[in-house]
This record gives C-alpha cells, structure tokens and sequence, in this order.
C-alpha cells in the first residue's frame, strides 16, 4: 500500500482571511492541493449597481482594509476613463504617493509582522520583541510612516477620503510635504538594512517557472498606470483584460481563479513587479537588490518576501522623488465637481499583493449598471495551488510539523488578501 | 492571571483589526495587561475560549459565523463590537436591499459553491442574534477609541465614546458648515461623532460612516437634501442606504424595511 501524507490547516493564520490549506499525497501521486477559501462574500459588484460612479472609489475601498487606496486608484482611474476625464498630473502625483504609502505600510507587515516570524520559530513579531527589540522597533516604525503619510494626506489612515474624482478635496501644504520627506528619509536606512537582512534568511529552495504578470510603463516604476505585461509575452491596455484573462470557479472556494487564455495560472505581486520591471527600481533598490543576489527573474515564490523589501527601498526613493517634484499649483475640488454623463471605464492598478482590476459601465444619470473587480488574490488563487501541488512531494522528507509550516509559509509568501478575494465578480 | 483577549473576524474588510494593530508601541503595552488569547491575523499561537474580552470585526452573514458568535457571547465577559460591519453592517449591508436571485448571479455556479459553504446572502449586526455590550462606531473606528474601551474593560468602567453628531466636532475645528453655507449634502448633523470630523475638515461633506448618533432627526435632514440641496427621492434614499441603513433611526430614509 502507497503511503499516505496528509495536510490539513483548517485556518491559516498570519494572513488577512479565512482561508484553509488541504494537501493530500498518496505514494508519488499528489490527489489534493487546494487553497480552500471560507471567507463569506459580501457581493460588492452586485450592490454597486445602482450607486452613482462618483461613490464607487468609497464603496470600493472597503473590499479591502488593508489596500484601500489602490482599490479607491483603480476605482477612479476606471470612472475618469468612461467619463473621459484626464486627470491632471499633480492628481496623478499625489495618487501615486498615496499608493506607495499604502505599499510601504503593507509590505511593513507582511514583511515583518507575518513572514519574519516563520524564520525564527517565532508565533508573531510581539513575541520576537525581547529577542530582537530593534527590529520589531523598526519595523512597526516603517509600517507607520505609510499609515502616517496615508492619514496625513488623506485625512484617514485607513480607507482615507481625500481622494475623489479628477482630484483631491485637500492639497497638502508644502509643510506636509517636507514632513513626510522627513518621515521616508528617516526610515531609508533601515529599509536598506532590511534586504540585506531578508537576504540572510534561510528562504525554502523551490522553483517553478510560471508566468509572471505586472502593469510597467517606460520611464518609471508603474503602480498606478501602465500596460500590462508577462514574462510570456502578455502586452496589453487594461481595457483589453477580459479578452485575455478569464476566471474559473471551483465548488470548495468562494475566491474566483485567473488563468491567462489558452495558457496557465500565473503570479502577481511583488516578484512579478520586481521581475519585470527591475530596470526602473530606483538606484539605490537595484542595488540592495544586486546585493542580496537578487537576479531577475527569479521564479522561487518565497522570495516574493525579498522582493517585497526591495520595493520597500524603491517605494521610499520615489516617493521623495515624487516629493521634491510637487509644484502645487492645483487646488482643491469637490467631491461632486465633475459632469455626469454615460459610457464605460477600465483601470488596473498595482495593489501591495498584485494587479487589481476595476471595470464600471454607468448611464447618463451616472448610475452604475455594471461593475467587474479581480483582486490579486483572485489572480494567484490558482497559482498557489499549482505551487502547492509542486511542493507537495518534497515535504514528504519532512517532519508534520515542518511540512504544515512550509505551506503555510508559501500562502504568507504571497500575503493573500481573502476579503478581497471573495468581494465578488461580474454583476450585470 | 491576566485576562484573555479574542480579536474575530467575521464578514468584513479587516479594516478595524488594522486599525487594533496601528495601537502599535501601545499594543506592546497591552501585551503586559491582557493576554492576547486570539487574534488569527497577527498569530499562529491562537488558544480555544473562552475569552474574556472579545472583539468581533464584520458582521454576520453565514450560519457557521452565527454559530461561532453564539459560542463566543456565552463564554466572553464583554462582547465588543468593533466597527461598522458588526454594530450596523456598514456599506455590504446595501446587499440586502438586492434580491438573492440578483446577488447570486455574481457567481456562474453559486448553488454549486452554497451547497458546501453556504451564505444567507444578507448580512446583519451582531446586536441582531446576541447581546452586545459594547459598539465602536466607524468605517475604521478610531484606534483611540479602541484604546479608551480596551482600558474601560480593564478598569471595569464605561468607556467614554461620543453619542453627539460630527456636527460639535466640525464647530471645534471652527470649519464653515458645508450644508448651512454651501448648501452641501452633508450626513453630519444625524451621524455621531469620533472621526474627528474626518470628511468636513478635509473639504468633503460627511458620508455618515459613524451611523446614526442618539436621537438622530433623518426625516429633518432629508426634507432639507431635497428642499435645500436639491437632491431627488431616489439620492436621498442613497444618503442613508449607506453605512447604517438597517440601523432603526435611517430605516425609513433608507427606502423602509427589507
């Protein structure tokens, strides 16, 4: 008889969710490599409809507590494309920076509140903190300068309000700025730090090539704009996303699965930014990242974790580059201060954990008859599975113990959102 | 022994949890007064209840939730709810104004999935299937309200939360009114206070993600949306259709009950 190995974590902790792990080996062959999510859907794109496009961003932006703000970018980058809006380019500055706050506050934590720990034998990082006190000092000192310049310059550090259609109700001061130039610098060495010390950690030995996919633009790292692209070719404007990305259902999940046409699963998120976009990381993050051996593209799926402290580097150079940059010559508008008329809008836009897409098709009266969001985590769902299945055969050398740890540490590794994921799809 | 305390999520955002850990220095802190017995998001050492002090984030949506919420109300001393989702259902509770056979079709094979996870496709506050001790308001509420109800149950005393409108918090930051001299469409004369008057100080009228304060007037506040404002039936019902539209003080306002 063959023998058999079983896994079963049936809440996976450390990461935004309820989620559970069932893994099942039977001699060579691997019978069950699922990532069950129990998480209840609140079916936002259903209740959407209905509600005016100039809302869309705040009712969006309670998908997720924890990437907020590129729910509330993509939401309005999508209602300004059917309204024909261009936004001007001190909005699209000061978005920019809100998102990279948002990424440096998230990478903050996933990186060092729920990765870390695993490589210390740790629970979580308040018990990492008698033996290990500057760390955990400083990295709950990263994570609040992204909150921090999130509720300064949004009015709120989680889901802020600031942000509305073709602009900002509030500018911030030149004050506001220096401060929060201040605030990233303070921070910068400490960062830098970090991927040399993300670098030194024991990370799993496990490959599986897949396709890679992010937004890139030419002249600067993308988060908010960009065409879609792979490292299988993929080439695309967002509005074009539907004819190449479609979306199966399982009977155990209420999270959808991505794949690309005709091809396979695929990854999003850091790595995938990193891997594709690596030339356009901000000096000093090309560096740290050369330091620490980091040579695109690296197909190993825990080292989304190194990644993530790379683009907490360049999340800090850029945004000071976006700072220093700022003339502040626009000012405020209103929440309703722009002209209603029908049509439909694309957007995607770079979350912490991967692309997010939003899609709104609204009336003449503004009034949303069809909305259509995928989450990242909706885009790796599968691909977990797939590395899952991968790894299931190697962790038979392992103790039970060890072989539960490792794959939960390959779902931290992708810091899954499974709120987001189970927000809902494609009501018309 | 120190007291145990359960952080739960239920159907939400995990908004509120992050706003529990931006207490950060001062979590350290509680560490030493209570013992953090539960909290999945922040650790892999969580322990079976009972729990004394339990905060729930999100509503209720599903029978295993409603089980689960059961078990914990029997066992814990303080039953906190911790933000919109769980004192009123905040803005998923639109869902329930949508008819099941309409929510369902975001799903290509919904029956399929329910039949193993099954979802009421409604969501509800926890006030509704158990008591409540106490309810923090907001779409976050504020991490030193958290804080300040943290410390009341630790002292054994009621904690001071604010039941007065944004409107006190928008005169002591000496804003200009944005409904009386802009004639704005602004839900802070009916919404309580604790944000901070978040919206209004930062340009924009408030959106209600308070809920409603003691003794709100909506039927007031919406005469003057259509007379003042200008607002039709249809974006008056919207206004309060919201972040508390199940709470009984917005239910008429928000298109009656469901």
């Amino acid at each position: 008889m063959s023998e058999v190995m079983e896994i079963r974590v049936d809440y996976v902790a450390r990461v935004e969710g309820q989620a559970e792990i069932l893994v099942k080996v039977v001699g060579d062959r691997v019978e069950e490599a699922k990532l069950a999510v129990f998480e209840p859907p609140r079916f936002f794109e259903a209740f959407m409809v209905g509600r005016k496009c100039g809302e869309a961003h705040e009712i969006a932006s309670r998908i997720c507590g924890i990437c907020h703000v590129p729910h509330q970018v993509a939401a309005l980058e999508a209602v300004e494309d059917g309204l024909g809006i261009e936004p001007d380019e001190q909005t699209r500055a000061l978005r920019k920076l809100l998102n990279y706050a948002n990424h440096i506050s998230s990478h903050a934590l996933s990186v060092y509140f729920l990765s870390v720990p695993d490589y210390f034998g740790k629970p979580d990082v308040i018990s990492m903190a008698s033996e290990h006190p500057d760390l955990v000092r400083n990295a709950i000192r990263l994570k609040k300068v992204g909150d921090d310049i999130t509720e300064r310059f949004g009015g709120r550090a989680i889901h802020p309000v600031t942000l509305v259609v073709n602009g900002f109700t509030r500018i911030p001061t030149k004050a506001d700025l220096e401060w929060a130039k201040k605030e990233l610098l303070n921070v910068k060495g400490f960062a830098m730090e970090g991927v040399d010390f993300i670098a030194g950690l024991d990370v799993p030995d496990f490959e599986r090539k897949c396709e890679h996919i992010a937004l890139s633009q030419p002249d600067q790292y993308a988060i908010n704009e960009g065409r879609l692209i792979s490292t299988e070719g993929l080439d695309i404007p967002p509005r074009e996303y539907r004819d190449h990305i479609e979306e199966t259902h399982t009977d155990y999940s209420w999270t959808k699965r991505s794949i690309v046409r005709g091809r396979d699963s695929f990854l999003v998120g850091p790595l995938a930014r990193v891997n594709l976009n690596f030339d356009r990381l901000s000096d000093d993050a090309k560096e740290a990242a050369r330091r620490s051996g980091f040579k695109p593209p690296v197909f190993n799926p825990f080292m989304a974790v190194l990644a993530r402290a790379i683009e907490l580097v360049n999340a800090i150079d850029d945004s000071v580059s976006i700072i220093e940059n700022l003339k502040l010559d626009k000012g405020p508008v209103r929440e309703d201060s722009f002209e209603v008329k029908a049509g439909e809008g694309f957007a995607i836009v770079e979350a912490p954990r991967g692309i997010l897409y939003h899609n709104y098709a609204f009336d003449a009266r503004g009034i949303m008859q069809k909305a259509d969001v995928v989450t990242p985590t909706a885009h790796n769902s599968r691909n977990i599975e797939r590395d899952l299945e991968a790894l299931a055969p190697k962790l038979r050398d392992l103790s039970p113990e060890e072989a539960v740890l490792m794959c939960e540490m390959l779902v931290r590794a992708y810091d899954p959102c499974i709120s987001c994921s189970v927000h809902l799809l494609n009501a018309k | 022994m120190k007291p145990k305390l359960a952080v739960v999520k239920m159907t939400g955002c995990a908004g509120c949890q992050m706003e529990v850990l931006r207490i950060e220095d001062k979590l350290l802190d509680l560490t030493g007064a209570v013992e953090i017995a539960y909290f999945y998001m922040a650790t892999s050492a969580n322990r079976h209840g009972p729990y004394d002090i339990v905060l729930v984030e999100g509503s209720v949506s599903t029978p295993r939730e409603l089980r689960e919420l059961k078990e914990l109300r029997d066992g814990a001393k303080l039953l906190i709810a911790l933000g919109d989702c769980a004192c009123s259902g905040c803005l998923p509770s639109i869902v329930n104004w949508v008819p099941p056979e309409e929510s369902a079709k975001v799903y290509e094979r919904f029956l399929e999935i329910h039949s193993r996870k099954e979802s009421f496709q409604r969501v509800s506050p926890l006030s509704a299937h158990v008591r409540v001790d106490l309810e923090l308001r907001g779409c976050p509420p504020n991490r030193d309200a958290i804080l300040e109800a943290l410390k009341g149950a630790l002292l054994g005393i009621r904690p001071f939360l604010r039941e007065h409108p944004v409107c006190v918090e928008c005169k002591l930051k000496e804003n200009a009114c944005l409904l009386v001299c802009e004639g704005r469409p602004c839900m802070g004369p009916v919404t309580a206070a604790g944000c901070g008057a978040a919206c209004p100080s930062n340009g924009r009228v408030c959106e209600g993600c308070y809920g409603p304060m003691s003794d709100a007037n909506a039927s007031s506040l919406a005469e003057i949306f259509a007379r003042r404002c200008g607002l039709s039936q249809e974006d008056i019902v919207r206004k309060f259709r919201k972040y508390a539209g199940l709470m009984p003080a917005f239910s008429k306002e928000a298109g009656g009950k469901i």
